[in-house]
Protein backbone atom coordinates (compact mmCIF):
# COMPACT_ATOMS: atom_id res chain seq x y z
CA UNK A 1 0.00 0.00 0.00
CA UNK A 2 2.68 2.44 0.96
CA UNK A 3 4.95 1.48 -1.91
CA UNK A 4 4.30 4.95 -3.34
CA UNK A 5 6.17 6.61 -0.51
CA UNK A 6 8.58 3.98 0.79
CA UNK A 7 10.54 1.47 -1.32
CA UNK A 8 10.09 -2.10 -0.20
CA UNK A 9 12.91 -3.67 1.81
CA UNK A 10 14.18 -5.89 -1.01
CA UNK A 11 14.23 -2.96 -3.43
CA UNK A 12 16.72 -0.98 -1.39
CA UNK A 13 19.18 -3.86 -1.86
CA UNK A 14 18.11 -5.05 -5.25
CA UNK A 15 18.60 -1.94 -7.35
CA UNK A 16 22.01 -0.98 -5.99
CA UNK A 17 23.07 -4.60 -6.58
CA UNK A 18 21.83 -4.33 -10.16
CA UNK A 19 23.83 -1.13 -10.66
CA UNK A 20 27.00 -2.70 -9.24
CA UNK A 21 26.44 -5.82 -11.36
CA UNK A 22 26.03 -3.73 -14.50
CA UNK A 23 29.23 -1.85 -13.76
CA UNK A 24 31.12 -5.13 -13.28
CA UNK A 25 29.67 -6.46 -16.54
CA UNK A 26 30.70 -3.31 -18.46
CA UNK A 27 34.17 -3.61 -16.96
CA UNK A 28 34.45 -7.31 -17.71
CA UNK A 29 33.31 -7.08 -21.36
CA UNK A 30 35.40 -3.95 -22.00
CA UNK A 31 38.46 -5.94 -20.98
CA UNK A 32 37.39 -8.94 -23.07
CA UNK A 33 36.41 -7.01 -26.20
CA UNK A 34 39.40 -4.66 -26.27
CA UNK A 35 41.70 -7.63 -25.66
CA UNK A 36 43.86 -5.56 -23.31
CA UNK A 37 46.77 -7.37 -21.75
CA UNK A 38 47.50 -4.61 -19.22
CA UNK A 39 44.22 -3.82 -17.50
CA UNK A 40 42.77 -6.62 -15.34
CA UNK A 41 39.22 -7.98 -15.50
CA UNK A 42 37.07 -8.20 -12.38
CA UNK A 43 37.85 -11.89 -12.11
CA UNK A 44 41.60 -11.39 -12.06
CA UNK A 45 41.16 -8.63 -9.49
CA UNK A 46 39.22 -11.06 -7.33
CA UNK A 47 42.07 -13.56 -7.63
CA UNK A 48 44.52 -10.77 -6.80
CA UNK A 49 42.62 -9.95 -3.60
CA UNK A 50 42.75 -13.61 -2.64
CA UNK A 51 46.49 -13.67 -3.38
CA UNK A 52 47.10 -10.59 -1.25
CA UNK A 53 45.14 -12.12 1.59
CA UNK A 54 47.13 -15.35 1.32
CA UNK A 55 50.43 -13.54 1.42
CA UNK A 56 49.24 -11.73 4.55
CA UNK A 57 50.61 -8.47 3.21
CA UNK A 58 47.16 -6.96 2.84
CA UNK A 59 46.36 -6.92 6.56
CA UNK A 60 49.77 -5.50 7.38
CA UNK A 61 49.38 -2.78 4.74
CA UNK A 62 45.86 -1.92 5.89
CA UNK A 63 47.13 -1.78 9.45
CA UNK A 64 50.00 0.53 8.50
CA UNK A 65 47.73 2.90 6.57
CA UNK A 66 45.17 3.03 9.37
CA UNK A 67 47.87 3.59 11.98
CA UNK A 68 49.28 6.57 10.05
CA UNK A 69 45.81 8.04 9.66
CA UNK A 70 45.13 7.50 13.35
CA UNK A 71 48.25 9.44 14.34
CA UNK A 72 48.08 12.23 11.76
CA UNK A 73 44.33 12.75 11.93
CA UNK A 74 44.30 12.26 15.71
CA UNK A 75 46.95 14.95 16.16
CA UNK A 76 44.99 17.26 13.86
CA UNK A 77 41.87 16.82 16.03
CA UNK A 78 43.80 17.30 19.28
CA UNK A 79 45.54 20.47 18.07
CA UNK A 80 42.91 21.77 15.64
CA UNK A 81 39.75 21.66 17.79
CA UNK A 82 41.06 23.72 20.74
CA UNK A 83 42.82 26.12 18.37
CA UNK A 84 39.67 26.51 16.27
CA UNK A 85 37.50 27.03 19.36
CA UNK A 86 39.86 29.70 20.62
CA UNK A 87 40.07 31.49 17.28
CA UNK A 88 36.30 31.40 16.95
CA UNK A 89 35.91 32.78 20.44
CA UNK A 90 38.45 35.57 19.91
CA UNK A 91 37.66 37.23 16.56
CA UNK A 92 40.64 39.57 17.09
CA UNK A 93 43.04 36.63 17.21
CA UNK A 94 41.30 35.08 14.24
CA UNK A 95 41.83 38.24 12.23
CA UNK A 96 45.55 37.98 12.88
CA UNK A 97 45.87 34.29 12.02
CA UNK A 98 43.23 33.98 9.33
CA UNK A 99 45.26 35.28 6.34
CA UNK A 100 48.02 32.74 7.04
CA UNK A 101 45.45 29.96 7.41
CA UNK A 102 43.74 30.95 4.19
CA UNK A 103 47.02 30.86 2.26
CA UNK A 104 48.11 27.51 3.69
CA UNK A 105 44.71 25.88 3.35
CA UNK A 106 44.46 25.55 -0.44
CA UNK A 107 47.95 24.03 -0.71
CA UNK A 108 47.50 20.35 -1.43
CA UNK A 109 49.25 18.16 1.13
CA UNK A 110 50.89 16.46 -1.89
CA UNK A 111 52.79 19.69 -2.53
CA UNK A 112 54.22 19.37 0.96
CA UNK A 113 55.82 15.98 0.21
CA UNK A 114 59.30 17.36 -0.59
CA UNK A 115 59.18 19.58 2.49
CA UNK A 116 57.99 16.69 4.62
CA UNK A 117 60.88 14.55 3.43
CA UNK A 118 63.41 17.30 4.20
CA UNK A 119 61.95 17.64 7.71
CA UNK A 120 61.39 14.01 8.58
CA UNK A 121 63.26 11.94 5.99
CA UNK A 122 61.63 9.07 4.17
CA UNK A 123 59.51 7.29 6.75
CA UNK A 124 56.44 7.14 8.91
CA UNK A 125 56.80 10.57 10.38
CA UNK A 126 56.78 12.27 6.98
CA UNK A 127 53.55 10.47 6.06
CA UNK A 128 51.95 11.28 9.40
CA UNK A 129 52.95 14.93 9.01
CA UNK A 130 51.28 15.08 5.60
CA UNK A 131 48.08 13.55 6.95
CA UNK A 132 48.15 16.00 9.83
CA UNK A 133 48.44 18.92 7.41
CA UNK A 134 45.66 17.63 5.21
CA UNK A 135 43.18 17.24 8.07
CA UNK A 136 44.26 20.13 10.28
CA UNK A 137 42.91 23.02 8.20
CA UNK A 138 39.36 21.76 7.60
CA UNK A 139 39.07 21.06 11.33
CA UNK A 140 40.25 24.54 12.35
CA UNK A 141 38.02 26.23 9.80
CA UNK A 142 34.96 24.21 10.88
CA UNK A 143 35.58 25.04 14.53
CA UNK A 144 35.99 28.76 13.86
CA UNK A 145 32.81 28.95 11.83
CA UNK A 146 30.98 26.64 14.26
CA UNK A 147 31.81 28.87 17.21
CA UNK A 148 31.03 32.12 15.42
CA UNK A 149 27.62 30.83 14.34
CA UNK A 150 26.52 29.98 17.87
CA UNK A 151 23.39 32.13 18.33
CA UNK A 152 24.21 35.10 20.62
CA UNK A 153 21.05 34.24 22.55
CA UNK A 154 22.65 30.99 23.71
CA UNK A 155 25.79 32.73 24.92
CA UNK A 156 23.66 35.29 26.74
CA UNK A 157 21.59 32.53 28.31
CA UNK A 158 24.78 30.80 29.48
CA UNK A 159 26.18 33.98 30.98
CA UNK A 160 22.85 34.70 32.64
CA UNK A 161 23.25 31.51 34.67
CA UNK A 162 26.53 32.84 36.03
CA UNK A 163 29.00 30.83 33.93
CA UNK A 164 32.63 31.94 33.78
CA UNK A 165 34.27 32.14 30.36
CA UNK A 166 35.85 28.62 30.50
CA UNK A 167 32.52 27.21 31.71
CA UNK A 168 30.69 29.03 28.95
CA UNK A 169 33.06 27.56 26.36
CA UNK A 170 32.69 24.05 27.76
CA UNK A 171 28.99 24.03 28.55
CA UNK A 172 27.51 26.25 25.83
CA UNK A 173 29.83 27.18 22.97
CA UNK A 174 31.38 23.75 22.40
CA UNK A 175 28.13 21.75 22.45
CA UNK A 176 26.40 24.40 20.35
CA UNK A 177 29.16 24.28 17.73
CA UNK A 178 29.63 20.50 17.91
CA UNK A 179 27.43 19.51 14.95
CA UNK A 180 29.38 21.85 12.68
CA UNK A 181 32.69 20.71 14.17
CA UNK A 182 31.75 17.09 13.49
CA UNK A 183 31.08 17.91 9.84
CA UNK A 184 34.55 19.44 9.55
CA UNK A 185 36.16 16.50 11.32
CA UNK A 186 34.40 14.06 9.02
CA UNK A 187 35.63 15.95 5.94
CA UNK A 188 39.10 15.93 7.49
CA UNK A 189 38.96 12.16 7.96
CA UNK A 190 38.08 11.73 4.28
CA UNK A 191 41.02 13.94 3.31
CA UNK A 192 43.32 12.04 5.68
CA UNK A 193 42.41 8.81 3.90
CA UNK A 194 43.15 10.41 0.52
CA UNK A 195 46.46 11.80 1.72
CA UNK A 196 47.73 8.60 3.33
CA UNK A 197 47.59 6.80 -0.01
CA UNK A 198 49.47 9.58 -1.79
CA UNK A 199 52.03 9.87 1.00
CA UNK A 200 52.67 6.14 1.03
CA UNK A 201 53.42 6.17 -2.66
CA UNK A 202 56.42 8.41 -2.05
CA UNK A 203 57.47 8.65 1.54
CA UNK A 204 57.32 5.08 2.92
CA UNK A 205 57.52 1.42 1.89
CA UNK A 206 54.38 -0.05 3.41
CA UNK A 207 50.67 0.65 3.43
CA UNK A 208 47.98 0.54 0.78
CA UNK A 209 49.45 3.44 -1.21
CA UNK A 210 52.79 1.66 -1.31
CA UNK A 211 51.01 -1.53 -2.35
CA UNK A 212 49.52 0.28 -5.36
CA UNK A 213 52.79 1.80 -6.52
CA UNK A 214 54.86 -1.28 -5.71
CA UNK A 215 52.54 -3.59 -7.62
CA UNK A 216 53.00 -1.42 -10.67
CA UNK A 217 56.74 -0.96 -10.33
CA UNK A 218 57.60 -4.58 -9.62
CA UNK A 219 56.23 -6.42 -12.61
CA UNK A 220 53.30 -4.28 -13.74
CA UNK A 221 50.82 -6.29 -11.69
CA UNK A 222 47.75 -4.20 -12.54
CA UNK A 223 45.47 -6.81 -11.02
CA UNK A 224 47.12 -6.08 -7.67
CA UNK A 225 46.95 -2.33 -8.34
CA UNK A 226 43.19 -2.46 -8.86
CA UNK A 227 42.74 -4.85 -5.94
CA UNK A 228 44.54 -2.38 -3.68
CA UNK A 229 42.44 0.48 -5.07
CA UNK A 230 39.31 -1.48 -4.26
CA UNK A 231 40.45 -2.01 -0.69
CA UNK A 232 41.19 1.73 -0.37
CA UNK A 233 37.65 2.50 -1.51
CA UNK A 234 36.01 0.01 0.81
CA UNK A 235 37.98 1.11 3.87
CA UNK A 236 37.36 4.77 3.08
CA UNK A 237 33.64 4.08 2.90
CA UNK A 238 33.75 2.13 6.15
CA UNK A 239 35.55 5.01 7.91
CA UNK A 240 32.99 7.51 6.67
CA UNK A 241 30.01 5.35 7.58
CA UNK A 242 31.32 4.70 11.08
CA UNK A 243 31.95 8.40 11.59
CA UNK A 244 28.44 9.21 10.39
CA UNK A 245 27.08 7.15 13.26
CA UNK A 246 28.34 9.87 15.58
CA UNK A 247 25.88 12.26 13.98
CA UNK A 248 23.04 10.15 15.30
CA UNK A 249 24.01 10.70 18.93
CA UNK A 250 21.09 12.54 20.46
CA UNK A 251 23.03 15.47 21.86
CA UNK A 252 24.24 16.45 18.38
CA UNK A 253 21.39 15.14 16.24
CA UNK A 254 19.53 18.48 16.44
CA UNK A 255 22.24 19.99 14.26
CA UNK A 256 21.72 17.55 11.40
CA UNK A 257 18.45 18.35 9.70
CA UNK A 258 18.13 15.32 7.46
CA UNK A 259 19.14 12.75 10.07
CA UNK A 260 16.12 10.71 11.09
CA UNK B 1 3.68 62.62 32.89
CA UNK B 2 5.39 59.42 33.93
CA UNK B 3 8.89 60.81 33.72
CA UNK B 4 8.08 63.17 36.56
CA UNK B 5 5.90 60.70 38.41
CA UNK B 6 8.65 58.09 38.61
CA UNK B 7 11.32 60.31 40.11
CA UNK B 8 11.03 59.16 43.68
CA UNK B 9 14.08 59.54 45.86
CA UNK B 10 12.90 57.73 48.97
CA UNK B 11 13.08 53.94 48.60
CA UNK B 12 9.61 52.55 49.16
CA UNK B 13 8.89 49.41 51.12
CA UNK B 14 8.60 46.37 48.85
CA UNK B 15 10.37 48.17 46.05
CA UNK B 16 12.35 45.84 43.84
CA UNK B 17 13.72 47.56 40.79
CA UNK B 18 14.43 51.20 40.26
CA UNK B 19 15.38 52.81 36.97
CA UNK B 20 16.55 56.41 37.13
CA UNK B 21 17.20 58.72 34.18
CA UNK B 22 18.34 55.73 32.17
CA UNK B 23 19.75 56.54 28.75
CA UNK B 24 21.57 54.56 26.08
CA UNK B 25 23.43 56.06 23.13
CA UNK B 26 25.36 53.85 20.76
CA UNK B 27 27.65 54.53 17.85
CA UNK B 28 26.99 53.28 14.37
CA UNK B 29 29.02 54.34 11.32
CA UNK B 30 30.44 57.24 13.30
CA UNK B 31 26.99 58.52 14.19
CA UNK B 32 25.64 58.41 17.69
CA UNK B 33 22.12 57.07 17.93
CA UNK B 34 19.98 57.44 21.02
CA UNK B 35 18.10 54.25 21.83
CA UNK B 36 16.80 55.02 25.30
CA UNK B 37 16.20 58.42 26.81
CA UNK B 38 15.47 59.38 30.41
CA UNK B 39 13.67 56.21 31.44
CA UNK B 40 12.35 56.33 35.00
CA UNK B 41 10.52 53.42 36.53
CA UNK B 42 9.87 51.88 39.92
CA UNK B 43 8.79 48.28 40.15
CA UNK B 44 7.53 46.68 43.36
CA UNK B 45 8.25 43.21 44.58
CA UNK B 46 6.00 40.66 42.88
CA UNK B 47 4.65 43.13 40.36
CA UNK B 48 3.86 42.14 36.77
CA UNK B 49 4.97 44.91 34.40
CA UNK B 50 4.41 44.86 30.65
CA UNK B 51 6.43 47.07 28.36
CA UNK B 52 4.77 47.93 25.04
CA UNK B 53 5.72 50.23 22.23
CA UNK B 54 6.02 50.47 18.47
CA UNK B 55 8.27 47.84 16.95
CA UNK B 56 11.94 48.75 16.89
CA UNK B 57 11.46 51.35 19.62
CA UNK B 58 13.98 49.79 21.96
CA UNK B 59 11.81 47.61 24.18
CA UNK B 60 14.25 44.73 23.95
CA UNK B 61 17.18 47.09 24.38
CA UNK B 62 15.66 48.34 27.60
CA UNK B 63 15.16 44.78 28.83
CA UNK B 64 18.77 43.91 27.96
CA UNK B 65 19.99 46.89 29.97
CA UNK B 66 17.81 45.92 32.94
CA UNK B 67 19.15 42.35 32.75
CA UNK B 68 22.73 43.59 32.66
CA UNK B 69 23.57 42.44 29.14
CA UNK B 70 24.01 45.98 27.83
CA UNK B 71 25.67 48.78 29.77
CA UNK B 72 23.70 52.01 29.88
CA UNK B 73 25.39 55.27 28.95
CA UNK B 74 23.61 57.38 31.54
CA UNK B 75 21.40 56.96 34.57
CA UNK B 76 21.19 53.86 36.73
CA UNK B 77 19.39 50.59 37.34
CA UNK B 78 19.26 49.33 40.89
CA UNK B 79 17.74 46.16 42.27
CA UNK B 80 17.19 46.08 46.04
CA UNK B 81 19.42 49.14 46.19
CA UNK B 82 22.27 47.35 44.45
CA UNK B 83 23.27 48.61 41.03
CA UNK B 84 23.18 46.27 38.05
CA UNK B 85 26.60 45.67 36.48
CA UNK B 86 26.10 42.51 34.47
CA UNK B 87 23.99 39.41 34.05
CA UNK B 88 23.21 37.60 37.26
CA UNK B 89 21.40 34.33 38.04
CA UNK B 90 19.16 36.26 40.44
CA UNK B 91 17.38 37.71 37.40
CA UNK B 92 16.90 35.62 34.31
CA UNK B 93 16.03 36.76 30.82
CA UNK B 94 13.75 34.54 28.76
CA UNK B 95 14.23 34.94 25.03
CA UNK B 96 11.71 34.83 22.22
CA UNK B 97 13.45 32.03 20.34
CA UNK B 98 16.43 29.70 20.48
CA UNK B 99 16.79 30.20 24.20
CA UNK B 100 16.74 26.51 25.18
CA UNK B 101 19.84 24.39 24.66
CA UNK B 102 19.11 21.85 21.93
CA UNK B 103 21.87 19.47 23.07
CA UNK B 104 20.26 18.97 26.48
CA UNK B 105 17.06 17.14 27.38
CA UNK B 106 14.21 18.86 29.19
CA UNK B 107 15.79 17.74 32.47
CA UNK B 108 19.22 18.88 31.37
CA UNK B 109 17.91 22.30 30.41
CA UNK B 110 16.02 22.83 33.66
CA UNK B 111 19.05 21.66 35.64
CA UNK B 112 21.46 23.84 33.65
CA UNK B 113 21.82 26.53 36.30
CA UNK B 114 21.81 24.06 39.19
CA UNK B 115 25.23 22.42 38.80
CA UNK B 116 26.34 23.68 42.22
CA UNK B 117 23.49 21.94 44.04
CA UNK B 118 23.88 18.42 45.45
CA UNK B 119 22.39 15.79 43.20
CA UNK B 120 19.31 14.95 45.27
CA UNK B 121 18.36 18.58 45.70
CA UNK B 122 18.88 19.25 42.01
CA UNK B 123 16.69 16.33 40.98
CA UNK B 124 14.00 17.51 43.33
CA UNK B 125 14.13 21.04 41.91
CA UNK B 126 14.00 19.71 38.34
CA UNK B 127 11.02 17.50 39.12
CA UNK B 128 9.21 20.43 40.72
CA UNK B 129 9.64 22.70 37.70
CA UNK B 130 8.86 19.97 35.19
CA UNK B 131 5.55 19.81 37.00
CA UNK B 132 5.14 23.60 37.24
CA UNK B 133 5.33 24.00 33.47
CA UNK B 134 3.46 20.75 32.81
CA UNK B 135 6.15 18.88 30.94
CA UNK B 136 5.70 15.61 32.82
CA UNK B 137 6.58 12.68 30.62
CA UNK B 138 8.96 14.78 28.54
CA UNK B 139 11.86 14.77 31.02
CA UNK B 140 14.16 12.91 28.62
CA UNK B 141 12.97 14.58 25.43
CA UNK B 142 15.23 16.86 23.42
CA UNK B 143 13.93 20.33 22.45
CA UNK B 144 13.85 19.42 18.75
CA UNK B 145 10.98 17.05 19.60
CA UNK B 146 9.03 19.71 21.52
CA UNK B 147 6.48 22.18 20.16
CA UNK B 148 7.16 25.92 20.21
CA UNK B 149 4.95 26.42 23.26
CA UNK B 150 6.64 23.59 25.15
CA UNK B 151 10.06 25.05 24.39
CA UNK B 152 9.02 28.39 25.85
CA UNK B 153 7.59 26.67 28.93
CA UNK B 154 10.91 24.85 29.23
CA UNK B 155 12.78 28.14 29.06
CA UNK B 156 10.57 29.57 31.82
CA UNK B 157 11.16 26.44 33.91
CA UNK B 158 14.92 26.67 33.45
CA UNK B 159 14.75 30.30 34.55
CA UNK B 160 12.56 29.61 37.59
CA UNK B 161 14.72 26.67 38.67
CA UNK B 162 17.58 28.95 39.77
CA UNK B 163 15.13 30.81 42.00
CA UNK B 164 15.52 34.29 40.51
CA UNK B 165 13.69 37.20 42.04
CA UNK B 166 13.07 38.89 38.71
CA UNK B 167 12.04 37.26 35.46
CA UNK B 168 12.56 39.28 32.30
CA UNK B 169 10.59 38.02 29.31
CA UNK B 170 11.41 39.35 25.86
CA UNK B 171 8.35 38.76 23.67
CA UNK B 172 8.38 35.16 24.88
CA UNK B 173 5.22 34.18 23.01
CA UNK B 174 5.89 36.27 19.91
CA UNK B 175 6.88 33.33 17.74
CA UNK B 176 3.93 31.15 18.75
CA UNK B 177 0.63 30.71 16.95
CA UNK B 178 -2.28 32.72 18.34
CA UNK B 179 -4.03 29.83 20.10
CA UNK B 180 -0.88 28.66 21.84
CA UNK B 181 -0.12 32.25 22.75
CA UNK B 182 -3.43 32.65 24.58
CA UNK B 183 -2.91 29.37 26.43
CA UNK B 184 0.63 30.37 27.39
CA UNK B 185 -0.67 33.60 28.92
CA UNK B 186 -2.89 31.56 31.19
CA UNK B 187 0.02 29.30 32.11
CA UNK B 188 2.29 32.26 32.86
CA UNK B 189 -0.33 33.91 35.08
CA UNK B 190 -0.84 30.65 36.94
CA UNK B 191 2.92 30.32 37.48
CA UNK B 192 3.25 33.97 38.48
CA UNK B 193 0.45 33.63 41.01
CA UNK B 194 1.95 30.50 42.57
CA UNK B 195 5.63 31.51 42.45
CA UNK B 196 5.23 35.24 43.09
CA UNK B 197 8.20 36.57 41.18
CA UNK B 198 8.59 40.07 39.84
CA UNK B 199 7.99 39.91 36.10
CA UNK B 200 8.95 42.40 33.42
CA UNK B 201 7.43 41.36 30.16
CA UNK B 202 8.12 42.99 26.79
CA UNK B 203 5.45 42.57 24.14
CA UNK B 204 4.13 44.27 21.05
CA UNK B 205 0.70 42.78 21.67
CA UNK B 206 -1.68 45.21 23.41
CA UNK B 207 -4.16 42.48 24.39
CA UNK B 208 -1.37 40.46 25.93
CA UNK B 209 -0.32 43.46 28.01
CA UNK B 210 -3.85 44.23 29.26
CA UNK B 211 -4.51 40.57 30.07
CA UNK B 212 -1.31 40.05 32.02
CA UNK B 213 0.03 43.19 33.59
CA UNK B 214 -0.49 45.06 36.82
CA UNK B 215 0.89 48.10 35.02
CA UNK B 216 1.67 48.69 31.38
CA UNK B 217 4.61 50.90 30.43
CA UNK B 218 4.11 52.57 27.06
CA UNK B 219 7.28 53.52 25.22
CA UNK B 220 7.54 56.08 22.43
CA UNK B 221 9.30 55.34 19.15
CA UNK B 222 13.07 55.81 18.99
CA UNK B 223 14.61 57.10 21.12
CA UNK B 224 12.40 55.25 23.61
CA UNK B 225 10.93 57.41 26.32
CA UNK B 226 8.16 56.48 28.69
CA UNK B 227 4.96 57.94 27.24
CA UNK B 228 2.68 56.67 29.94
CA UNK B 229 2.25 54.06 32.62
CA UNK B 230 -1.24 52.61 32.77
CA UNK B 231 -2.45 50.68 35.79
CA UNK B 232 -4.67 47.74 34.89
CA UNK B 233 -7.12 47.75 37.78
CA UNK B 234 -8.95 44.52 36.96
CA UNK B 235 -8.81 41.44 39.15
CA UNK B 236 -7.59 38.13 37.73
CA UNK B 237 -9.13 36.16 36.06
CA UNK B 238 -9.88 39.01 33.70
CA UNK B 239 -12.97 39.13 31.58
CA UNK B 240 -11.71 40.24 28.19
CA UNK B 241 -15.09 41.55 27.08
CA UNK B 242 -15.78 43.61 30.21
CA UNK B 243 -16.21 47.36 29.61
CA UNK B 244 -13.22 48.23 31.81
CA UNK B 245 -10.97 45.81 29.88
CA UNK B 246 -12.05 47.30 26.55
CA UNK B 247 -11.63 50.82 27.89
CA UNK B 248 -8.05 50.16 29.01
CA UNK B 249 -7.28 48.39 25.77
CA UNK B 250 -8.56 51.31 23.73
CA UNK B 251 -6.63 53.74 25.85
CA UNK B 252 -3.46 51.79 25.14
CA UNK B 253 -4.18 51.55 21.44
CA UNK B 254 -4.68 55.29 21.34
CA UNK B 255 -1.45 55.83 23.26
CA UNK B 256 0.47 53.86 20.69
CA UNK B 257 -1.32 55.72 17.93
CA UNK B 258 -3.21 52.84 16.38
CA UNK B 259 -6.58 53.27 14.72
CA UNK B 260 -9.71 51.71 16.19
CA UNK B 261 -10.70 50.22 12.92
CA UNK B 262 -8.68 48.22 10.46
Amino acid sequence: MNSMTKPRAWESFFWPAVAAGLLLAVWHYSVVWTGTKVFPSPLSVEKAVAELLQRHVLWADIGDSLRRVAFGFGAAVVVGVPLGLWLGWRPAANQVVNPVLQILRPISPIAWIPVAIIFFGVGDRAAIFLIFLGSFFPIVVACVSGVSSVPPVMRSAGRNFGLSTPQLLMRVVFPAALPQILVGVRIALGIAWLVVVAAEMIAVDSGLGYLVIDSRNSGKRYDLVVAAMLMIGIIGLALDLSFRRLERIKSVRWGFRNAA
Amino acid sequence: MSSTEAVVTEPRAGQKLRVEHLGLVYERDGESIAALEDINLDVSEGEFICIVGPSGCGKSTLLNVLAGFLPSTSGSVTIDGESVNGPDPRRILVFQERGVFPWLTVEGNIGFGLSKLPRAQRDERIAHYVQTVRLEGFEHTYPSDLSGGMKQRLQVARALAVNPDILYLDEPFGALDSITRVMMRGELLRIWQSERRTIIFVTHDIDEAVQLADRVVVLSSRPARIEDIITIDIQHPRNISSPRYLELRDELLKQIGLAYEV
